[in-house]
């Protein structure tokens, strides 16, 4: 294949790239754009294989990577259940980091590439180790996040002293690094100095994830997604690859928009999302479980009376929760909102922007248990119905309806905004017992009047719930 | 390649990234993540130059190409898979997008 065949190719397959992500902006073009994207995806293939930077020495290698790469990836897609994708899409991150990574390396002890000038060489040592330092990031902090995510290790937020002069010291050596890696000729006094920063960076993408709290996890995983995306631009800068660049470019904003959307969604400042930590102040998770305990006792409810009170509804709404995804409940709840449903009764669901542990979960799962996405509402479009709302079901949720956001300016999660279920007329809160919400703050709204709360395993719970309706 | 059509093509691209994402809705946020994750599976583009390139009387180059490539096809084959099987789901959806007030 010749140079401009090539390069007519990858043009293709970037604008199908363009039209892939552009497609999922409706449902229904959606699974239309997955079909582009696998197109260009394909064609790129094909056009580097048989392109001009492949020689036909190394064909069988990459042909016999690709087999083994794609059998497995196409296994754990398969495998792995919808309410695991947040671990599953963290961990495929970290594929795309590292494999970033040992590019840059392999770039680095390439030598057969001449450089005409010594200028050139330069950049091309400066996109290595830039490309290698963002690779190494995504793919530590991938890993630590996947970790959290699969609940491997625990969801607080790991705030070391003086965790900002860390990072700053982190960051003055790597650019000290740089500029000696830059000045050394031998190749291996320069492999040696991408380890070094290798370690670094590495060390740096764990804890920059590590102070982040669990709350916060939707805008680490999409924040993440961008990494990965520049990760893959800088490889198309050594590699001087147009469709790595555009491509990488083209991921990398997009999760970058998406991460600041959802900081919009949640009214947190993307930097101190960032910068780690659940609240402003250092410390601020342990702030709340001294003192403040909100007075009075919580009311328990049956399944046998919440089915009572669901039958005596006219209009109900659903709060779904990450405890709905770890029970696997939704076809329960599904089955639930069609027995109401036909009987007469208005069922509709409040997902907030941030439930779950990925932007969009809930919608996922919902449709996975076949729930008409026209009675699943956005926190926008339904926050102002509650007062007229007969009872409102909260399923495994907790922080996004604390009513302490509103309420109390000393809450870490103050300012945050959240879905007034207290506001209607009963509201009905299922959790397996009274421990605090994955941010690690009590909830004053199982404390009112209003409210009913239904301990134990949501799936059972509602299994009930449907016998106590259906009979 | 000159580097600063290099850095032009990516500003653009950058720009349309953000374009293009700004008119997603929340409910397809999910599949955008994995169709995303999918996407920047490209960088097995560039594990495959660097495979390619790899000296063949060198252990050493061949073994980081060899599983570059295996990480970047793993990548994009699982995306694709994933993010296929989360689309799926959504066609058992409703009649129209936005829904009752």
């Amino acid at each position: 294949m010749t140079s401009s065949l090539a390069t007519v190719s990858y043009i293709g397959a970037t604008i199908l790239f363009i039209l892939s992500l552009g497609g999922l902006a409706h449902p229904e073009t959606a699974r239309r754009g997955n079909l582009f994207g696998i197109a260009g995806m394909s064609i790129a293939v094909l056009a580097t294989v048989f392109g001009p930077q492949v020689g036909m020495g190394g064909i069988p290698w990459i042909v016999i990577a690709l087999v083994i790469g794609a059998a497995v990836g196409l296994y754990a897609a398969k495998k792995v259940q919808m309410t695991q994708m947040p671990e599953l899409v963290a961990l495929m991150h970290s594929l795309v980091g590292l494999a970033a990574c040992l590019v840059g390396f392999a770039s680095y002890v390439d030598t057969s590439l001449v450089f005409p000038t010594a200028a050139e060489k330069t950049i091309h040592e400066v996109e290595i180790y830039v490309g290698i330092l963002i690779g190494a990031v995504t793919f530590s902090g991938s890993l630590v996040a996947f970790a959290k995510l699969s609940g491997k290790i625990g969801g607080k937020p790991l705030l070391l002293p003086a965790r900002h002069w860390l990072n700053l010291a982190g960051l003055i050596l790597v650019i000290l690094l740089g500029r000696w890696f830059l000045n050394t000729h031998s190749i291996w006094a320069g492999m040696a100095l991408l380890l070094v920063m290798t370690l670094i960076a590495l060390a740096f993408g764990v804890h920059m994830v590590m102070a982040i709290g669990g709350a916060d996890m939707p805008v680490v995983v999409s924040m993440l997604n961008s990494y990965s995306g520049w990760a893959a631009a800088a490889t198309g800068f050594m590699l001087g690859n147009d469709l790595l660049i555009v491509v990488g470019a083209l991921v990398g904003s997009s999760g970058a928009i998406l991460s600041y959307i959802m900081c919009r969604a949640m009214n947190r400042n993307f930097v101190s999302v960032i910068a780690g930590g659940f609240g402003s102040g250092s410390g601020a998770p342990a702030a709340t479980a001294d003192g403040s305990e909100p007075a009075g006792e919580v009311t328990s409810i049956s399944a046998v009376d919440t089915a009572d009170l669901l039958r005596d509804a006219k209009n109900i709404v659903i709060v779904p929760g990450y405890g709905m995804a770890v029970a696997q409940a939704q076809h329960v709840v599904c089955e639930i909102v069609n027995v109401l449903r036909g009987q007469g009764v208005a069922v509709r669901f409040a997902i907030h922007p941030v439930a779950g542990r990925m932007p969009g979960h809930m919608n996922v799962l919902l449709a996975e248990a076949k729930v008409p996405y026209d009675i699943v509402l956005e926190m926008d479009e339904i926050n102002a119905d509650f007062p007229e709302t007969d009872v409102a079901i909260v399923i495994g949720a907790n922080d996004i309806v604390n009513p302490a956001a509103q309420e109390d300016p000393g809450s870490p999660i103050a300012g945050m905004p959240v879905l007034e279920v207290w506001k209607a007329r009963t509201s009905i809160v299922m959790k397996r017992s009274m421990a605090s919400g994955y941010a690690g703050v009590d909830n004053p709204l199982f404390y009112k009047e209003n409210n009913r709360m239904l301990f134990g395993d949501a799936r059972k719970m509602l299994d009930e719930v449907l016998g106590a309706l259906s009979a | 390649m000159d580097g600063f059509t290099a850095l032009y093509i990516f500003a653009l691209a950058a720009f349309t990234g953000y374009e293009v994402i700004s008119r997603v809705p929340v409910i397809l946020h999910t599949p955008l993540m994995s169709g995303s994750n999918f996407v920047h599976g490209v960088v097995l583009i560039g594990a495959m130059v660097a495979l390619g390139h790899a000296d063949p009387e060198s252990p050493l180059q061949l073994l980081i190409g060899f599983f570059a490539v295996f990480l970047g096809a793993a990548n994009a084959a699982g995306g694709y898979i994933v993010t296929e099987r989360m689309l799926g789901m959504f066609k058992a959806g409703g009649r129209k997008q936005g829904g009752e007030q």
